[in-house]
């Protein structure tokens, strides 16, 4: 084998919550860490719903923040897929295939990648536009930042990706 | 590669486990070897051979020995450093 080259940083930013995208941005992100390179996902927009806990049914602090979560509750465990999610058919047959292929869903990689050491951080304009506190979200995570940081993590890394 | 006598310290069974994990369980398992021991993997995911392949040149731990038996992929790795 050859030498090794600097595993270096991973900045990804996950910019959805659906199931088929939010997945894989974990898959990559714990698979980074255990390459040994120093992984930040960046939650903005709909992303940002990764990081929610699961029990937060309700979230928002005026009317329109609390209509935009009843249609999109948030939760690593809690995610529809972007396509043929055919009202929740579709996440639970990919759940069920998932445990049967001995996949580990979204919610094990998160707590994994935490474990692991990923930075998860938050976006602080998404928190104000959707009314998400800290306290709706998981323990464990950095302190919210903005797009400046993202493109710090971006600037200095060797892989970027915008999912 | 040819079957050598290596001395393996430890088996780590990924087997029915699909991508990531078999690699996640190889890294956070080769933390906790000495520096020289050999890790000896076993996986079902055929994925898992391009992926130990490529976790070994990234993270410049050695690959020593593959082989197939019948669907198990059999993988010796040294831990370089």
């Amino acid at each position: 084998m050859g030498e090794s080259e600097t595993p270096g940083k991973l900045a990804l930013v996950a910019w959805s919550d659906d199931l088929d995208k939010a997945w894989p941005v974990l898959i990559l992100a714990t698979t980074g860490v255990a390459a040994g390179m120093d992984v930040s996902i960046f939650f903005t927009f709909w992303g940002l719903r990764l990081l929610q806990r699961n029990d937060k049914r309700m979230t928002g602090k005026n009317w329109m923040q609390k209509m935009l979560s009843i249609f999109n509750r948030g939760g690593a465990d809690n995610l529809k897929l972007h396509k043929l999610n055919f009202a929740g058919m579709g996440p639970w047959m990919m759940h069920k295939l998932a445990k049967e292929h001995g996949v580990a869903s979204p919610q094990e990689l998160l707590e994994l990648a935490r474990e692991a050491g990923v930075r998860l951080v938050p976006c602080q304009m998404t928190m104000d536009l959707m009314g998400i506190s800290r306290e709706d979200m998981i323990d464990g995570i950095e302190q919210p930042a903005g797009a400046m940081s993202a493109i710090l993590e971006m600037q200095e890394a060797k892989a970027t990706l915008f999912i | 590669m040819a079957e050598t006598s290596t001395h393996v310290a430890k088996v780590l069974d990924a087997r029915r486990l699909s991508c990531p994990l078999p690699v996640l369980k190889l890294a956070k398992t080769m933390k906790e070897m000495e520096v020289g021991a050999v890790l000896e993997m076993h996986a079902t995911d055929p994925g898992s051979r391009p992926d130990v392949e490529a976790w070994c040149r990234s993270t410049g731990n050695e690959l020593v020995a593959q082989s197939e038996n019948e669907g198990v992929f059999v993988f010796q790795i040294r831990r370089s450093k």
